[in-house]
Parts: C-alpha cells; structure tokens; sequence
C-alpha cells in the first residue's frame, strides 16, 4: 500500500509534540523544524496532487481495514488540491510570522500551528463523516490556541466567543451524525452515498432532517450568513498569520459542502432533491452582498478585511449552490484564488499596523515603509475585489458564466456585479484613508515636514504598540510570494480552470471514488479462514456483498 | 424507554440552548455542557436501544450496536478537552477584562480597544 497520502497528517502530528517536547525554549530550532516540516508537506502534496491529476483514486485504509468498518483516507483530485493549497498557503504565513516575530509573542505557536496544519490535512484527505468531525476539532483545538496566541484581554474575549460558537457547531456537527448514523447505519461517505440513495422514498424526513442539519454545521464553518457572526470579531482580533491561515478554514467548510452534497446528497438523489439548493443560493447571495457592505462599513481594517473574507465566501457558496460542474469548478478556482487574497491581504493588514497606534480607517501620519505596503494593499485588494487583471475577476466571470445556466441568473449577475462596485468602493476608501491622506497629516510634532526623520522617531515613540517599527524584509517577501502566487493564479488561469473542471467531473460521477473505497479488500474481507467470514456477514451491513468474486485490484 | 429517553434529550437540549444563549459566561458553559450530554445520550440512541445484549457479535441472537458507544466515547473525551479549553480562556478573557459578557463590548470603546 501507498503510504505517501498519510503522511500530510502524521509528519505535522509528528512533528508538534517534537517541537514542545525537544525545542520548547529555542525559537530558532522550532522556526527551522516548522519550515522544514511545511516545506516537505508541500512536496508532498504537490506529489499527491500529481499523482491524482490523472483521474486516480487513492485510496489508505488505517489498519488495513476495508471501507465501512475502518476508517479510510481518500485522495482525489479535490483533496489532493486543497492539500497543496493548504501546504502552500502555511508556507507563507509561517514565513510571516517568522519575519515578523510573531511567533515570538507568545509560547507553542509551531507547536500550535503544526497541529492545526495536520487538522486541515485531515479534514481534506479522510472518507469518514465522523473523522472529518474529529479533524475538524483537532484543527479548531489548535486554531483555539493559536487565536489567543499572545494574549490581551480583547483577544481572549473574541476567543470565548470564537470558542463557544465552534463548540455549538460541533454538537450540531455530532447531532448531525447521530442522526445520519440512525438512517443509514454507516458514516463512511462512499457508502453513505449508496445507502441514501437506497433509502425508500416514503421515509425521507430522517435523512432529510441529517442532511439539513449536516450543512448548517458545515455553513457554520464556511460563515454563511446567519451562521457568520463568529468570524468577523474572531479573524480581526485573532493574530494576523493567525487570520491569514485562517483563510483556508473556511474553506474547509466550503469543501466539506461539495464533498458531501455531491457525493452523498447529490443533486439528483431523490430523498433530497431540492432541500439545500432553496436554501443555500438566497444565503450565499445574502452574505456575498453583506460582506461587500461591511467592507463599505467597516471602520477599522482587520475588520474590512474579516467582512471582505465574508463576501468572498458568499462568491464561493454562489457557485457552489448552483451545483452544476461548471458551478463547481468556478467555485474550486475562486477557492484558491479567495485563500491567497485573503490570508495576503490580512498579513498586509498587519503590515499596515506597524508605525501606527491603531487600525482605524482615519488618516496618520505616514509611516516608512509605507509606500511599500500600499503597493501591496493596492494590489491584494485589486484582487480581492476581483478587478481585473487579477484573478478575482476571471473567477468573478466564470462564476457569472456558470450562472448562465441557473434560474437565479438575474440575481447572481446582480449581486455580483453590485457587490463587487460596492467592495471596490469599499476598498479604495479604506486605501485612499490609510495611505494617501496620511500624506496631508499635519505632523502634530514640532517640527514638521522638514525635519523628516526626527518626526519618525517621536512618533515611533508614541505609537510603539506592537513593538515593530519597520516590518522586516521577510515580512515583505512572504506577502509579496502571495502576490506572485495571485499573478500566477491568473497567468496559468487556463491549466488551472482545466484542472478545477476536471476536478468538478470527478465529483459528479463518483463512481470511480466508491468503487475505490468499497471494493477494495483490507483485513477480513480477503480470503481468509472460515470463521471470520461468518461473523462478518450478518453485522447489519446488508449492501456490503463482502466476499464477491471479481477483485478491483487496489486503485493505487 | 424510547419516550423517556427522547423526552431526556428534548428537555437537556431545550434547557442547554437557553442556557447558550445568556449573556455571561459561566450559564453558557453549563449551557454547552448540557447540550453535551444531550448530544452523547442522542448519539448512543442513534444505534437503538437494545437492553441486556452484548456490543459484539457472538452466536447469541441479539446484540447491541457497538459503533454508537465508540462513537460517545470519542464525543465525550472531545467534549471535556474541549469544555476545559473554553473554561481556561473564559477565565482569562474574565480576569483580563474584568467582565464576563460574552458578546463584543459597546462600539464607543471599540476604538480604543482597537490595538491590542
């Protein structure tokens, strides 16, 4: 067996408690282990996203127990993408926080940001609802610690709030799981997938009550508006490579909804056909539209960016709510392209703190540096608005293109465009504020423009919050290989969206993910001697025909 | 049993959703721990209830599903860690600010609370 799909979960698992227990007191061994480990995992995902891109199903069985009795870890062309996008992403953030030392505030943030790494990574790549469900407190348990890393009362006070909202989506999550375990008596997803379908139309309120319940839990997670008062608060206050990893977070959410409402309750299974799409368009054109708003409204940057991180889950949830493969594919591309933006704009949001007392949207004097990060902001929130040229806008127009196809096209083209006028406004007066009017400030120091460096270090003195006055050529060069990594998401735009379809065609024709998962033989269900089969057969999983004859031999 | 065990649940998640929603943070903790219990009882439900039957498969006739009971024990070790992570920050948020509220402070001191 192939274990390379593994290892994105156990070098971070690994790799955690080693720098708690061996490097506690030396940031400098635990800054090497950390870009280390990230580095291997890119190359690792990058191999395991090679290795997918034909089309390829892998598939690990934990134990080496086949699919519904053990737990599997499945590697397709959609896992296998958000874990390079995830790896990528960490990369940056983690170089960032090295830069900028804000590793260095507070104890265990590598520790703290490798388990989070491997939450993800397992989010991503398992074939098991309840897995997921534990993945995805492994990540929120370490996102809890590295939300509250370096203290202050205000932060820790978003991090209960953070905290105890996430607690009440897991409950929902475990509710959830209950009640799908009711119906169908399995969690594993390719199975699931065959039970519902089997399931008898006349009694469909149970799984439908499940697969209602199981995407709020997971809308919670993509902050889709009613469900989204979590994140502004907690992604402004949280750190700011915190927030910027954070990014992908919510995406795990977003993936979690097309992984499970393709395969498990596709568009066309009877039992549910019609309940998520009445739903999940109106509230993704809702927070599309109130996340460009509170761009317009916000009064602080963190903030502005929080609500941009809203909007742009709300363009991703539009797509995905069309659940057609164009919708789908659209929505992969907007998902890297939203991840990078937004973990870049909110590291240049940090950026922008430097040299000023707070982030308030009035204008400050102007700080050095500073035409540097309003180089940055420029362009991270060109393609975050999703102008041209960056990538935004050709996500923007696939998403509009995808919407062809839809009763809702009038309300997509709609809400997009308008939003997407407002969130320019948005932004540009946040960048006019912050950066341009900084220059008409009249220095309330003494002596004014003339004595140029002097003013600078009064006002250093004064505003020496955060410690940092000129951010550090890494800081610089960690945002700017996100920005590079946005002109090459729009330069390669046509390999990428080809690879993003073929993804989509992958998740509408599963047939080749389950036969993977359920056929092929682990411990028991090869040949062995009598007495285990016996037991085996009657255990209630009456659709697992365990001993039959034609071996799909192993898709890996 | 069904009925008393169901009415349980209702009343442990009824009780613990109001409790979720109060304004401080030491009712909403409990909140959260009732809707814990409510939620392990639900998930050990969820593979029927079978009473004086073994959770593996022998030769006997009846048994009891055993994936539920791993299931809850995943749940509840989760649950506590995790109720012991809320408690320790709800402390510290409560001794750093002085205050348990647990929603977001009033605008008009939002400014100045801005850099922390």
């Amino acid at each position: 067996m192939n274990h390379w799909i593994i290892a994105p979960v156990v070098l971070p698992a690994m790799l955690a408690p080693f720098i708690v227990l061996a490097a506690r007191y030396h940031i400098g061994i635990q800054r090497v282990f950390s870009v280390a480990g990230v580095l291997a995992l890119i190359t690792i995902a990058a191999g395991l996203t090679w290795q997918a891109s034909d089309g390829t199903v892998t598939l690990y069985q934990l134990s080496d127990w086949a699919a519904p009795f053990g737990i599997v870890l499945v590697g397709d062309r959609l896992s296998t993408m958000m874990v390079l996008l995830t790896a990528v992403l960490a990369l940056f953030v983690l170089l960032y926080a090295i830069g900028s030392e804000w590793d260095n505030r507070g104890r265990h943030f590598h520790a703290l940001f490798q388990f989070q790494l491997m939450g993800i990574m397992g989010a991503f790549l398992t074939g098991d609802l309840f897995n997921l469900f534990v993945f995805f407190e492994v990540l929120l348990i370490a996102s809890y610690g590295l939300m509250i890393h370096a203290g202050g009362h205000v932060r820790l006070r978003a991090g209960v709030q953070y905290v105890l909202y996430n607690l009440l989506g897991s409950t929902l999550f475990l509710f959830a799981l209950g009640a799908l375990y009711a119906q169908t008596g399995t969690l594993n997803m390719a199975d699931l997938a065959q039970r519902v379908a089997m399931i008898d139309g006349a009694e469909t309120v149970g799984i439908r009550i499940a697969s209602v319940m199981l995407l709020l839990v997971f809308a919670v997670k993509a902050a889709l508006v009613p469900l989204h008062f979590w994140l502004p608060s907690s992604y402004a206050e949280a750190p700011a490579p915190v927030a910027a990893l954070f990014a992908i977070m919510t995406k795990v959410g977003a993936y979690a909804i097309i992984r499970v409402y393709t395969l498990i309750f596709g568009p066309d299974v009877a039992v549910t056909e019609g309940l998520h799409g009445l739903w999940l368009m109106p509230l993704a054109l809702i927070s599309l539209a109130i996340g460009m708003v509170g761009v317009l409204a916000a009064r602080r940057l963190h903030r502005l960016v929080a609500f941009s991180v809203i909007g742009s889950m709300g363009m991703v949830m539009v797509s995905i709510a069309l659940f057609t493969p164009a919708g789908i594919a659209a929505a992969l591309y907007y998902i890297v392209h939203s991840t990078l933006a937004a973990g870049a704009l909110f590291l240049i949001t940090d950026l922008t703190r430097a040299g000023r007392s707070d982030l308030n949207l009035t204008a400050q004097p102007p700080v050095a540096g500073g035409p540097l990060t309003a180089a940055m902001f420029f362009a991270a929130a060109i393609a975050m608005a999703g102008l041209p040229p960056l990538s935004g806008f050709v996500g923007k127009l696939l998403i509009l293109d995808a919407g062809f196809a839809s009763g809702w096209v009038v309300w997509i083209w709609v809400v997009v465009l308008g939003s997407s006028l407002i969130s320019v406004v948005g932004f540009s007066r946040a960048g006019s504020t912050l950066f341009w009017k900084s220059r008409s400030v009249v220095v309330p120091s003494d002596v004014a423009d003339a004595e140029d460096s002097k003013s600078a270090e009064n006002r250093e003195a004064t505003a020496k919050d955060d410690g940092s006055d000129v951010p550090s050529f890494l800081s610089y060069g960690a945002v700017s290989g996100l920005l590079v990594l946005l002109v090459l998401h729009t330069v390669l735009a046509g390999p990428i969206y080809r690879f993003t379809e073929a993804t989509s065609a992958q998740l509408f024709a599963p047939s080749r993910y389950m036969s993977t998962v359920l056929e092929t033989k682990g411990k028991l269900t090869r040949p062995k001697p009598e007495g285990y089969d016996k037991g085996h057969a009657d255990d209630g999983h009456g659709a697992k025909d365990a001993g039959h004859g034609e071996t799909k031999e192993e898709g890996h | 049993m069904e009925f008393l065990v169901a009415s349980a649940i209702g009343v442990m998640t009824a009780g613990g959703l109001y409790l979720v929603l109060r304004l401080r943070t030491f009712p909403v903790i409990m909140g959260m721990s009732l809707l814990t219990y409510a939620v392990n009882v639900f998930l050990f439900a969820s593979g029927r209830l079978t009473i004086g039957a073994p959770p593996i498969l022998t030769d006997a006739e009846r048994y009891t599903d055993p994936l539920p009971q791993a299931l809850v024990l995943t749940a509840i070790v989760i649950s506590f860690g995790m109720t012991a992570v809320v408690v320790m920050i709800a402390l510290g948020a409560y001794l750093g600010a002085d205050d348990d509220h647990v929603d977001d402070p009033a605008p008009a001191k939002d400014g100045s609370e801005g850099a922390s």
